[in-house]
């Protein structure tokens, strides 16, 4: 298998502080990675690298092949083949729900209004919110607004999907529906980065787990391994703050 | 001393006052909101470019229009338009440019200042988190700008907008110093024709009241139906 998301040697820093430290990774095709580390080690800065969001200063990014920090790729182009979901949804406030879904796909990818309306009801069907269509994001619950804005990723068609903490911001009991929504997703084979916290989902759809400290991969193993036998002593201590909750 | 007061003359030049001063101070103050608010628009996106060359004429502008006398301005741009005109057209002689034109011109300019004020607050006001939203879809910047961040941005900033142009119908009176027939001007025109000075000034200033306060009004009515539901 070769990789689909290939890390090598990734830096970044902000002004004179380095938030990524010579991180590599390899996440193959039809793979599920769980990232997770404590606050502020780099997990969000790690998945805007790969789309572009943020530029880096040293190493290097291909997805599918195509290098994210060569300054000839067209990176709209390429965030329009990588899904995002955020922590905070970030749907379009303005906008209807079916007009969210509808939007990149007639102006990104010069689809025709019946294809792209056509697209956001099986969408919106498949993430159980077809009734929703013409309300408006601030008329839904942060478990809805959530299930769309996987909805809208998924419409663009995308090879790949990177997710930040997306059920971080959640109510405790809309938690699930968002997950079982990534769960179906990670079964019909997607190629996963998920930064989460939620570590039975690790257990259920991840292949690996990477977990990161201060900018570093620390670790990087399957997910057994991981929550068997952590190699190191700070992911050691990483899990037992969390499993205690 | 109210009995002393012909308010006959008034109502006799009505249509005048109306139809030819009222329509110029409305058509001014419409077409001098939609070119400040586009140019600011502009502006306001080259202040937040982070590129120098477009932040620092920007800023500059803003500022120059900022801290000159609107009157003087008025003033100026009557006599320096022609010239500019010829300049620009090649022509041999300065063009011929009406008061309508020289002040819509002023206005527009000058509002675009204020203009791009409010739409630089109103685009600074959406989450970053948008603009990374609609990138991640794929949007290039002016699709990010055009679908994402300039229709909330204008949304939250409607109010301010309207307030700003309810300024804007007041300061067209200024005209007067190009002698221009606004409404004031016509106003003024028929006070000093009958000699009633006191009363057609007293009428005016009520005109400007109601039309002012009514449409303060209406901007709060708007304010709480287009919020958007977050
Ligand atoms: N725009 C920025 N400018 C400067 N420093 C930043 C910026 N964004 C993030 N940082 C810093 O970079 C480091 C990594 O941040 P990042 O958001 O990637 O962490 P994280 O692992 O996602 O944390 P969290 O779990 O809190 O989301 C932090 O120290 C943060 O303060
Ligand atoms: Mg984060």
């Amino acid at each position: 298998m070769s990789a689909m998301i290939d890390i090598a040697g990734l830096s970044k820093w902000y002004g004179a502080t380095q938030v990524l430290k010579d991180c590599s990774a390899a996440i193959a095709t039809a793979e599920v990675v769980v990232v997770c580390g404590p606050s502020g080690s780099g997990k969000s800065t790690l998945l805007k690298c790969v789309n572009g969001l943020e530029p880096f200063q040293q190493g290097r990014i291909s997805v599918d092949g195509v290098s994210v920090g060569d300054p000839k790729t067209n990176l709209p182009r390429l965030r329009a083949r990588i899904g995002m979901v955020f922590q905070h949804f970030e749907l379009f406030p303005h906008l209807s729900v079916r007009r969210n879904l509808t939007l990149p796909q007639i102006k990104v990818l010069r689809r025709s209004a019946d294809e792209a309306n056509a697209k956001a009801l099986r969408l919106l069907e498949r993430v159980g919110l077809s009734a929703y269509a013409d309300k408006f994001p601030g008329e839904l619950s942060g478990g809805q607004q959530q299930r769309v804005a996987i909805a809208r990723s998924l419409a663009m068609d995308p090879i790949a999907m990177l997710f930040d903490e997306p059920t971080s911001a959640l109510d405790p009991e809309m938690i699930q529906e968002v997950l079982d929504v990534m769960v179906g997703l990670a079964r019909d084979g997607m190629t996963m980065i998920v930064v989460t916290h939620e570590m039975g989902f690790a257990r259920k759809v991840a292949h690996r787990v990477v977990f990161m400290d201060k900018g570093e991969i620390v670790e990087n193993a399957p997910t057994a391994d991981f929550f068997e036998n952590p190699g190191s002593e700070r992911a050691r201590l990483f899990l037992s703050k969390i499993l205690q909750h | 001393m109210f009995a002393h007061f012909d308010f006959g003359e008034i109502v006799r030049s009505l249509p005048y006052l109306f139809y030819t001063g009222m329509t110029f101070t409305l058509l001014l103050t419409a077409l001098a909101t939609f070119i400040g608010i586009v140019v600011g628009t502009l502006l306001a996106l080259m202040r937040l470019s982070g590129i120098s060359f477009l932040t620092v004429p920007a800023a500059a502008y803003v500022n120059l229009m900022r801290s000159v006398p609107f009157v003087l301005m008025i003033f100026w741009f009557y006599f320096l338009v022609p010239y500019i005109g010829q300049w620009v057209t090649f022509s041999a002689q300065p063009l011929q440019v009406g008061a309508f034109a020289s002040s819509l011109v002023t206005f527009s300019l000058f509002e675009a200042a204020f203009f791009c004020e409010i739409m630089r607050a109103g685009i600074q006001s959406i989450p970053r988190g948008q603009v990374a939203a609609a990138q991640a879809l794929g949007m290039t910047y002016p699709m990010v700008m055009g679908y994402v961040v300039l229709p909330q941005a204008f949304r939250n900033m409607v109010p301010v907008l309207l307030t700003q142009t309810i300024v804007l119908f007041q300061d067209t009176s200024l005209v007067y110093v190009i002698s221009v027939t606004d409404f004031l001007g016509a106003a003024s025109k028929v006070a000093e024709r009958d000699g009633r000075l006191v009363e057609m000034y007293t009428f005016a200033a009520c005109v400007y009241f109601v039309i002012s306060f009514a449409a303060s009004r209406a901007v709060q009515v708007l304010q709480r139906r287009t919020a958007i539901i977050r």
